[in-house]
């Protein structure tokens, strides 16, 4: 192979580890994306004198990067912030059927009885990576709400998936050691799909940042081995550096929810009849409500506030009302505060996102550590749209899908005003015993609308 | 072992180090940035995908080249595009602040 291309590719991978080590702090995250764009364009542009194009590659290659490059920045920029992870799924598992796709081309051209060398890693890309696509699509799936998010389980489902894995195991036997024909990858190909969307199916939607993350690292690793198949070192180490990197994020992401990974992959099996058990026995509480008005004077006359953002806040864009109400109370004397819950939202760092873009003041926001140990001097905890994050079942209930999940202690607050849609319970699909607490009062609608209301009663009070 | 794949290995074993080494010390905030970051990166696929659609000829070639640059391309574009929209949000204060409200002149909410 040309050394300059060999050089530009080291370029391209020195690119990468800057890139990612920018991403992972605050301060340069935006410039080490762009460094990481950077590596990109030079691997590919270092790519193209080393091939012999046909007339129809260079036409399809035209073709596919059109339709590539509009579909990628068109969907990007389009999407709303809230719709944000689902798309991160959607690149994630397109990257992994391009992977798939890859290797099923080269093993067509090693034809019946490829080098082991050869054909291992391509059987493992097009596993890996046709696990990832449809994974991803089905997560994708989950989070845009054209299917429940909560866990998908039947009776004998370990049993069909580990029927799957052994068949799978079959065919790369199959066309490693007999015959390396399309019939057999083909197979292996729609098996490693559905086992995909079987993984992914019994784990809750709110789990799905961590699913995301992993099959992320996932498409890495297919994208390492269809380098091996192509003896292409600027796939070998971009894909190892994210499969790497990626598989530490996913610990680090579950860690953040206070679970072991093991829990949020197969932690659907047996915990759903328990759930349903709990909700048992709890009908005919009351809840109190209150009216805007109620709600205003407490706050005006209230000297510390903490204000705890969810899911709810993010889908009625309620973040700019939601700082307007901080505004006011702040010219009142009142503290505010902000409570981020680690997964408040759908996926870490989106209530961060969202309270930035409405010019909430950083110092504001306080994570979950610093600020749990204050809520017991709060007069109000004022939730807005969360509600697993807030839910005590997570620390006294064993059987809730939640157990063991860090909490913010709202329910340590003198009073707590619960801004909700509806009774509904949230993402994770269990009640919350915070609605029914005594020191709590129910304030339903959409959050920006309640919201809105809120600052006018804080003003005429 | 062939020499090249045994260069290969070793590129492969010191990413992995590297790559774990790398991000070790991330913030919670950023962890869905990263993420995002990350998943640009796998999009080098195009790279693959490029490689065997340049010499493609048969139909079955040509079809598999010209959806796995698709493919590709779309991760690439898409996951660069999104992180840097994500991490926008995190930029300096204050030019933030000038940014958000000129959008909201220009542009009607939602």
């Amino acid at each position: 192979m040309n050394i300059l291309i060999e050089l530009a590719y080291l370029v391209a991978a020195v690119c990468f580890i800057l890139g990612l080590k920018q991403l992972s702090s605050p301060k340069g995250a935006r410039n080490g994306n762009r460094i990481a764009a950077v590596g990109m364009v030079i691997a590919l542009v270092a790519t193209l004198p080393l091939l012999h194009f046909t007339p129809a590659g260079v036409i399809i290659i035209a073709i596919g990067v059109v339709i590539g490059a509009s579909i990628g920045s068109v969907g990007a920029r389009m999407v709303k912030m809230t719709a944000i992870p689902q798309m991160v799924a959607l690149f994630n598992g397109v990257g992994g059927g391009a992977a798939a796709l890859v290797a099923v081309a080269e093993l067509l051209s090693f034809g019946q009885h490829p080098a082991l060398a050869a054909a291992l890693p391509s059987v493992f890309s097009i596993v890996i990576g046709s696990v990832s696509f449809a994974g991803s699509m089905v997560a994708f799936a989950k989070l845009q709400e054209l299917m429940t998010g909560r866990p998908i389980t039947y009776p004998g489902q370990q049993i069909v998936n580990g029927i799957l894995a052994a068949a799978i195991l079959g065919f790369v036997i199959a066309v490693l050691a007999v015959a390396s024909i399309p019939f057999s990858f083909i197979s292996l190909m729609v098996l490693a799909l559905v086992l995909g969307v079987a993984f992914v199916l019994p784990i809750g939607g709110a789990d799905m940042p961590v699913v995301i993350s992993l099959l992320n690292a996932f498409t890495g690793l297919a994208v390492a081995a269809s380098g091996f198949t192509l003896n292409n070192f600027a796939l070998i180490v971009a894909g190892t550096l994210v499969g790497a990197s990626g598989s530490l994020l996913t610990k680090l992401m579950s860690d953040a929810m206070g679970r072991s990974l093991a829990n949020v992959l197969f932690g659907a099996f047996g915990q759903t009849q328990a759930g349903t058990a709990a909700v048992a026995g709890k009908e005919g509480r009351s809840v109190r409500t209150g009216s805007a008005e109620d709600i205003g004077t407490l706050l005006a006359y209230s000297q510390r506030v903490i204000i705890v953002p969810g899911y709810g806040l993010a889908v009625a864009q309620a973040q700019h009302a939601a700082r307007e109400l901080a505004e006011v109370l702040e010219k009142r004397g009142v503290e505010v505060t902000y409570a981020i819950h680690p997964v408040a939202g759908r996926m870490p760092g989106h209530m961060n996102v969202l309270l930035a873009e409405a010019n909430v003041p950083y110092e504001q926001l306080k994570e979950m550590d610093e600020v749990n140990d204050e809520f017991k001097n709060a007069d109000v905890a004022l939730i807005v749209g969360a509600n697993d994050v807030v839910n005590p079942s997570a620390r006294n209930a064993p059987g809730s899908p939640i157990y063991g999940m860090p909490i913010l202690n709202a329910d340590q607050a003198k009073n707590i005003v619960f801004m909700k849609r509806s009774m509904r319970p949230g993402f994770a699909g269990i009640d919350n015993d915070l609605m029914f607490d005594p020191k709590t009062l129910m304030f339903f609608g959409d959050a920006k609308d309640s919201l809105t209301k809120l600052v006018a009663a804080v003003k005429a009070a | 072992m062939s020499n090249e794949l045994l260069n290969e290995l070793t590129f492969f074993v010191l990413s992995i180090f590297v790559g774990i080494e790398v991000i070790s010390k991330v913030p919670t905030i950023l962890h869905t940035p990263l993420m995002s970051g990350t998943n640009a990166i796998h999009g080098i696929i195009l790279v693959g995908a490029i490689v065997i659609a340049a010499g493609a000829s048969s139909p079955v070639n040509i079809i598999l080249g010209l959806v796995a640059v698709t493919l590709a391309t779309t991760n690439v574009v898409g996951g660069f595009v999104v992180t840097d929209r994500m991490l926008e949000m995190f930029k300096g204060r204050n030019q933030a602040q000038k940014q958000s409200t000129a959008a909201k002149e220009s542009t009607p909410a939602k």
